[in-house]
């Protein structure tokens, strides 16, 4: 019987090569697949029990629709005006409209502690990226599309809407408001 | 018919430490293409002080428009252009040198190489001349310049005739017969990077013709099909250079220490796992955007169930196995880790090749897999975490990786002693570890909710102030500190890299024999490639211990830091 037989990756394998791996190695693959599929079964899982997903309500609109909503939107709940920026305070359970443009997020919002919202977010222009700081919750805002994301404030404070998505030279004056209150 | 015979023989020499039947052609093509490679490297490099120092907001160098600009231009001298131009000669050693062929259609080949070299130059052109300032990824409607899209355009139909014709050289070098048995691991590999390739390049052109004609005012597109087209080039791409990078690791551990193939079979069906998976991973980009639903944006995120990460996964125990297992053959026996204590440290094509594998593996693959995942991403999106994470990806890991490969291709290939060998050795060390606190800085600010992309960390003249916390000042210094030691490290490989080819001593046989500097390790005396008997024998009994250790570390991290983030998302508001 001859002995093993090893060779570095630059010699061409003589013969057949399709020989069973060792234990180790095996065990290491096992071990490998199974973690990949813990991987694979935690964004369903968090799907049924956690509370934090992407999901949301889409839908497609032109950008004209869109600004004409959110437009509906500040003149019914408008309660206020802040940094030249209308400040609107919709009741519990609203939708929220809110749009990015090259370079504003607009209107500023006023919302309550624990209530869920229906946060819609789309464009006027081009990509966009909503960032809401610090709380460090991101999506992408795309022209053509409105994407609706059911959202319960869990703290209250005054926090940033900061623009994540390169959208032109202004893309850091961007910065909205979303102010949270008990 | 003798004549043409005695001409093409003529043109192959034989390789003194390797063995290798090398022919010219594929030879200058391997130097012409690293050598451009190189200098995107450079403008790549520059533009990255200027960023840097930029992002740095003690510093903040640059002026707005001029950021962006320097911003389009770093992604693609970088993430396109070194890399690929780097790729291609990986290619052509892979093929006709590995095999000992020769070069397939010289002049199509030189074609090729006009092409990219053209669709490079315009993309700088127009990017440095204000025309694209549309970044990296220029999702419309930002438009840049029609010339800037054709540019990219002939880059990647020059770069798709390329790898066509590493596809024609292993059908030549089997038709020819000029080696026995199945290819190397190292060309199968790059078989499958080349695979991957045409994968990455059809994308490409199904996103950039449509946007070329659309920069034209012919025709419409939509941002969000977009986005989807072009990250089946933007990430597919990336894997291009996984596989790469992984080939590369399997060359240099077999260069340096003798380290072998584990199990063909093994490494084979990680490659060809590569190929199946790979081009799924655009949605790692679009987990958070409003036009995909949550079971596309699961199993196309997860390679299907990972199983790309698996091929990752099992590349990160053979790797270290296979070199383990060749220093253990060189007499390393003793305990778990003498044969990584005593592996040649001063060798950069040893260092570098390592690093490379600790600095993928441990940061690059851990948080890539974390962040690519549907809800987490809601928390990293954007975010500096995102080219905190990629900077070891492909910066880290792949660069490295090619960086440590050049060490023994300026001997071998350019046949030069490496200029500045005291450097070289401190090079991967000084490039490694500034990646390291780059990236480490980056993804706190991320943590921290800093944007990527972005000029002002100050959000100075924005209608809300924004207020950051004092962490934000301290995590900007390990940042900035640790990106102009990664800029110092690319320049020291630079000036190596250029001074060597234009102005390095020949590697003579005389110089091999007397031990001259500038000459790795590995190439001074080659270690044995091929082990058998009694000692194999043994070695295959008792397996690799220290791998084993390495591994359950790995493993450890990789759990602490995946539910970690959990954790992490589960304080944000409720989104749903």
């Amino acid at each position: 019987m001859s002995t093993h037989e090893f060779h570095s990756a630059v010699v061409p394998p003589q013969g057949i090569w399709w020989s069973p791996a060792g234990k180790q190695e095996k065990t290491w693959i096992a071990i490998a697949f199974v973690w990949c599929l813990v991987l694979f079964a935690m964004m369903p899982f968090w799907h049924f029990k956690g509370g934090q997903n992407p999901s949301g309500i889409r839908y497609r609109v032109t950008p004209e629709a869109y600004e004409a909503r959110v437009a509906r939107f500040v003149q019914e709940y408008q309660v206020g005006e802040e940094g030249g920026m209308p400040m609107v305070a919709p009741p519990p359970g609203a939708d929220v409209y809110l749009v990015g443009r090259q370079w504003q997020w607009y209107p500023a919002l006023k919302l309550k502690k624990g209530v869920q919202y229906t946060l819609h977010l789309s464009s006027a222009d081009v990509n966009h990226g909503f960032s809401l700081y610090p709380v460090n919750l991101n999506f992408q805002v795309i022209p053509g599309y409105d994407y609706g994301l059911r959202v319960v404030p869990n703290r209250s404070g005054d926090f940033r809407i900061i623009c994540n998505e390169f959208c032109g030279i202004g893309h850091h004056l961007m910065v909205g408001k979303v102010l949270v209150e008990d | 018919m003798s004549a043409t015979l005695e001409s093409l023989a003529q043109r192959f020499r034989r390789c003194p430490v390797t063995g290798l039947q090398v022919n010219r052609d594929s030879e200058l093509l391997i130097q012409a293409n690293a050598v451009v490679a190189v200098v995107a490297m450079l403008v790549g490099a520059l533009a990255a002080i200027g960023l840097v120092l930029t992002r740095w907001q003690a510093v903040h160098l640059l002026p707005a428009d001029q950021y962006y600009r320097y911003l389009t231009a770093h992604g693609l001298n970088m993430l396109i252009f070194w890399v690929i131009f780097f790729e291609m000669a990986v290619l052509y050693f892979a093929g006709p040198v590995v095999l000992g062929c020769r070069q397939p259609a010289p002049t199509l080949a030189w074609g090729a190489f006009a092409l990219m070299v053209v669709g490079a130059g315009m993309v700088d052109w127009m990017v440095f001349t204000g025309n694209a300032d549309v970044l990296f990824t220029s999702y419309p409607p930002l438009r840049a310049h029609p010339n800037y899209y054709l540019g990219v355009i002939l880059f990647a139909v020059g770069a798709l005739i390329a790898v066509s014709l590493f596809f024609a050289s292993l059908v030549v070098a089997k038709k020819e017969k000029t080696y026995s048995g199945s290819v190397p691991l190292v060309t199968f590999g790059a078989t499958t990077a080349a695979i991957i390739a045409v994968i990455t390049l059809l994308h490409g052109a199904a996103v950039y013709i449509p946007t070329w004609l659309w920069s034209m005012d012919i025709g419409n597109i939509d941002p969000e099909v977009y986005r989807m087209v072009w990250w089946g080039l933007g990430h597919s791409s990336q894997q291009i250079n996984v596989a790469a990078m992984v080939s590369v690791w399997y060359l240099l551990g077999g260069l340096t220490v003798g380290g072998v193939v584990l199990n063909e079979k093994v490494s084979r069906m990680a490659f060809v796992l590569y190929v199946l998976f790979i081009s799924m991973a655009s949605a790692h980009h679009l987990l958070v955007d409003p036009g995909m639903g949550s079971a596309w944006k699961i199993w196309n995120t997860s390679y299907a169930m990972y199983l790309a990460v698996l091929a990752s996964m099992v590349h990160g125990f053979t790797v270290p196995a296979g070199i383990e297992t060749g220093q253990r053959l060189r007499g390393y026996t003793n305990g778990l880790f003498e044969w990584l204590r005593k592996a040649p440290w001063s060798d950069p094509g040893f260092s570098g090749m390592w690093l490379s594998l600790v600095i993928f593996g441990f940061m690059g693959g851990i948080t890539g897999v974390t962040l690519g995942t549907e809800q987490i991403n809601i928390m990293a999106h954007n975010t500096l975490r995102v080219p905190g994470h990629f900077h070891t990806t492909v910066v880290g890991g792949t660069t490295l990786a090619f960086m440590a490969v050049t060490y023994y291709v300026l001997p071998l290939i350019f046949r030069k002693r490496v200029a500045f060998w005291g450097m070289a050795r401190l090079q991967p060390f000084v490039f490694g570890g500034g990646i390291v606190a780059m990236a480490l800085g980056m993804i706190f600010m991320g943590i921290l909710g800093m944007p990527r992309r972005h000029w002002d960390s100050s959000f100075a003249g924005s209608p809300f102030p924004v207020e950051l916390p004092p962490a934000s000042e301290l995590v900007q210094v390990l940042f900035g500190v640790g990106g102009l030691l990664a800029a110092v490290g690319a320049l020291m490989f630079i000036a190596i890299a250029v001074v060597t080819v234009f102005f390095g001593k020949p590697v003579t046989e005389e110089a091999i024999k007397a031990g001259a500097s500038g000459i790795p390790q590995g190439v001074l005396k080659l270690p044995a490639q091929v082990h058998t008997g009694e000692v194999a024998e043994r070695q295959h009994r008792e397996g690799v211990k220290g791998t084993v250790v390495l591994v359950a570390i790995f493993f450890v991290c990789f759990i602490v830091y995946y539910f970690t983030n959990w954790k992490m998302l589960s304080f944000l508001w409720k989104v749903g």
